[in-house]
């Protein structure tokens, strides 16, 4: 078993603006140094493994997981728990 | 004309939609589940707004994959009528039917109001009864109706014609361009924030949503006339 862990942020050229929100509570409370903040999703699945296990994670990300047209994705995979 | 209605499992404007065809046209309607898998029989289809699956992972992203959206993507690709109001706008996005996507609204608030559109294009099988430049009222029920799309999409909808509906004087969610309401190159799926549905009959405070409705009809009309004769 794998287990697969995908980021999905919403890209560069969008506007987050409940990042932004988040950002001005930040600076509200004194945290300056933040100079920008993007809030995304993470996603863990548990997968079988197989040879083209990183060609059917990207059909995924790309089919549901996430909108490219608004969000990039990436992931990792780690060694799952043996069952 | 045989007007479905999809369902989908959190849809919440169905019954509006099913009763301004029904009561605001007078015209024959059905629910269809989400679970089904055909349209045969219906000359047009209509995605209500809800929150389809809850909402999961992205506004629509589920019900794009539901059992009935095959039989939608046909009855589009047919030239049929196709209107997606609200979370119908969000699905017929996913479901690739037109460009672009949705973001929060720009101040992050769910916003239920009445508000100005202007109509941008009057050519169109759902808007043929309004005048370019009409402004109507109508109401705008979302929490995710910032439309986004690339600039090169942009200025396709643009030289195109294919903003249909642009909000009037404030843009309430930051939709680019004021985006309201868009439609695919062929014109027959039409996809808007603001809810027609819900502006049929004076009683709920403006009927000027009920134009669109007949215009579809009209349309209908029209080319099943050029059939049967």
């Amino acid at each position: 078993m794998k287990k697969v862990k995908i980021y999905i942020t919403l890209r560069e050229s969008v506007l987050d603006p409940q990042g932004q929100a988040v950002m001005d509570s930040l600076h509200n409370m004194s945290y300056e140094d933040v100079k920008d903040v993007r809030i995304g999703k993470y996603i863990e699945l548990e997968m079988e493994d197989s040879k083209n296990l990183t060609n059917r994670i990207e059909e995924m990300c790309e089919k549901l997981l996430a909108n490219t047209v608004i969000e990039n994705y990436r992931y990792e995979i780690e060694e799952g728990v043996t069952q | 004309m045989k007007t479905a209605v999809i369902v989908f499992p959190g849809s919440n404007c169905d019954t509006d939609m099913y009763c301004a065809i029904k009561e605001g046209l007078g015209e024959e309607v059905e629910y269809v589940w989400h679970d089904d898998s055909s349209l045969d029989g219906f000359d047009a289809v209509m995605i209500p707004g809800g929150f389809s699956y809850g909402d999961y992972l992205r506004s629509g992203a589920i019900a794009r994959f539901s059992k009935i959206m095959p039989a939608v993507i046909q009855a589009a690709n047919a030239g049929k009528p196709v209107l997606g109001v609200c979370n119908g706008f969000q699905i017929l996005l996913e479901a690739g039917l037109l460009p672009g996507a949705m973001l929060r609204n720009k101040k992050l608030k769910f916003i239920c109001k009445t508000v100005p559109l202007a109509v941008e294009n009057a050519e169109t099988l759902f808007t043929a009864g309004y005048k370019k430049g009409d402004i109507i009222q109508i109401p705008i029920a979302h929490g995710e109706g910032n439309y986004y799309c690339d600039e090169k999409t942009l200025e396709q909808l643009q030289e195109q014609n294919r903003i249909v509906f642009k909000y009037h004087g404030n843009n309430p969610n930051g939709s680019i361009d004021n985006i309201a309401g868009i439609i695919n190159e062929k014109g027959n799926v039409l996809g808007m924030m603001p809810h027609p549905e819900r502006a049929v009959d004076m009683l709920l405070g403006s009927d000027d949503g009920l134009k669109l409705f007949q215009s579809i009809l009209q349309h209908w009309r029209e080319s099943h006339a050029a059939v049967t004769t």
